[in-house]
């Protein structure tokens, strides 16, 4: 349904959106109910960077005022709640990537417009500003704007009106990259 | 009662298995609802294909509506949950950096990792720009400490910050996110009939 002419290859079909939002809105209610928070991807990232500047040299990632603040309880960096889910959700991707029959050769997804090597650079520098902005914004889409908003918090709403608002704002100047 | 780990109703290591198990019906979702695409996600800003409106608002919904459920039968404490932080310049900062790097990269953490999986190369290629950024933030956290800490209003909901009770805020996102399904219904079906033309 949910399909692009670009897709029709192969041919891909999508749960309905509505259930899909309202599973997803379960699943955070599940998980608020047992472990108290609601779901995140990127502090999953942070702590794999803090593990790697943890093995790299263990005494400066200790010393250092952003590492050091996740090596103080003597855990593995990577131990956590978080870190957990995250797995998770790589391998639930995967999941129904089989179940659905869209797990393909690896290939490049682009616009209509836009050559393979340019939209690897862009996905590769989109990465880099999305990344740096989930440390200010204190989460992502799912961990500050999606769990923040669905649990009232300030915080959570706007960042959701502010990233989407942005990303909008920005839209025409990206435009060749998409349509 | 709820919730159940941090009244200690139920191990540390049972929470970290069902953190598994939680995330795994999460990143099914993401990608079963076509998020695994960076076009299904550019979609909603070129007004093509508004997936991402549709699955997120109704999470976020159906997630506030079920939260006021739980704790008016008794079953969640609710000042037991965590609320994420509000501070102001940085987070405000932070999000129209991650708007522009939505557009550009076409994902967001979560969905490029669900993509990754799937052979998206794209996905990978961004997922590396994630794990680039977050360093490049880490090393220059002595310089953005000051900036990072600033405008702190604490764990404060909208309610507290309002006085506008919760079910208020409820319904107020409720009716904001039917609105917004059935205009961009509208907008989606206009622009799809004219991107035609063009052979996209």
């Amino acid at each position: 349904m949910e399909t692009l002419p670009k897709q029709k290859k192969n041919k891909t079909k999508y749960i309905n959106p509505y259930l899909g939002g309202v599973l997803m809105g379960i699943v955070m209610l599940i998980s608020i109910f047992i472990s108290g928070r609601e779901l995140g991807i990127s502090g999953a990232i942070r702590d794999s960077v803090v593990a790697t500047a943890n093995v790299i040299s263990p005494t400066a990632a200790k010393k250092s005022s952003y590492y050091g603040k996740f090596l103080k309880n003597g855990h593995h960096p990577m131990d956590n709640w978080l870190d957990y889910e995250v797995l998770g959700a790589i391998l639930g991707g995967l999941l129904s990537g089989i179940l659905f029959k869209r797990v393909r050769k690896p290939f490049v997804e682009r616009g209509p417009n836009v050559s393979r090597g340019r939209r690897l650079t862009a996905a590769l520098i989109g990465g880099i500003l999305f990344g740096f902005g989930t440390r200010l914004g204190r989460g992502c889409t799912s961990g500050a704007a999606l769990s923040g908003a669905s649990t009232f918090a300030f915080g959570g709403v706007l960042v959701m009106f502010i990233l989407f608002g942005a990303a909008f704002a920005v839209a025409y100047f990206f435009r060749k990259l998409w349509i | 009662m709820g919730p159940l780990f941090p009244n200690n109703l139920i191990s540390g290591e049972w929470n970290l298995l069902i953190a598994l198990f939680i995330g795994m019906a999460f990143g099914f979702l993401l990608e079963a609802s076509g998020f695994s695409s960076a076009r299904n996600i550019a979609g909603a800003f070129y007004g093509y294909n508004f997936v991402v409106v549709r699955v997120f608002f109704t999470a976020v919904i159906v997630s506030m509506v079920g939260l006021l459920y739980l704790g008016y039968f008794g079953w969640l404490n609710l000042s037991q949950i965590f609320i994420l932080p509000t501070y102001l310049p940085s987070m405000i900062t932070g999000a129209v950096i991650m708007g522009v790097g939505m557009i550009i990269g076409g994902f967001c953490p979560g969905t490029s990792l669900t993509a990754v999986v799937i052979g998206k190369i794209d996905a990978l290629f961004f997922a590396i720009g994630l794990y680039l950024g977050i360093l490049l933030f880490a090393e220059g956290y002595p310089f953005l400490e000051k900036f990072y800490h600033a405008g702190y209003l604490g764990h404060i909901t909208l309610t507290e910050l309002t006085g506008i009770k919760a079910g208020w805020w409820a319904f107020g996102f409720t009716v904001i996110a039917l609105a917004a399904f059935w205009v961009t219904a509208i907008i989606e079906k206009k622009v799809r009939k004219r991107i035609k033309e063009y052979k996209f």
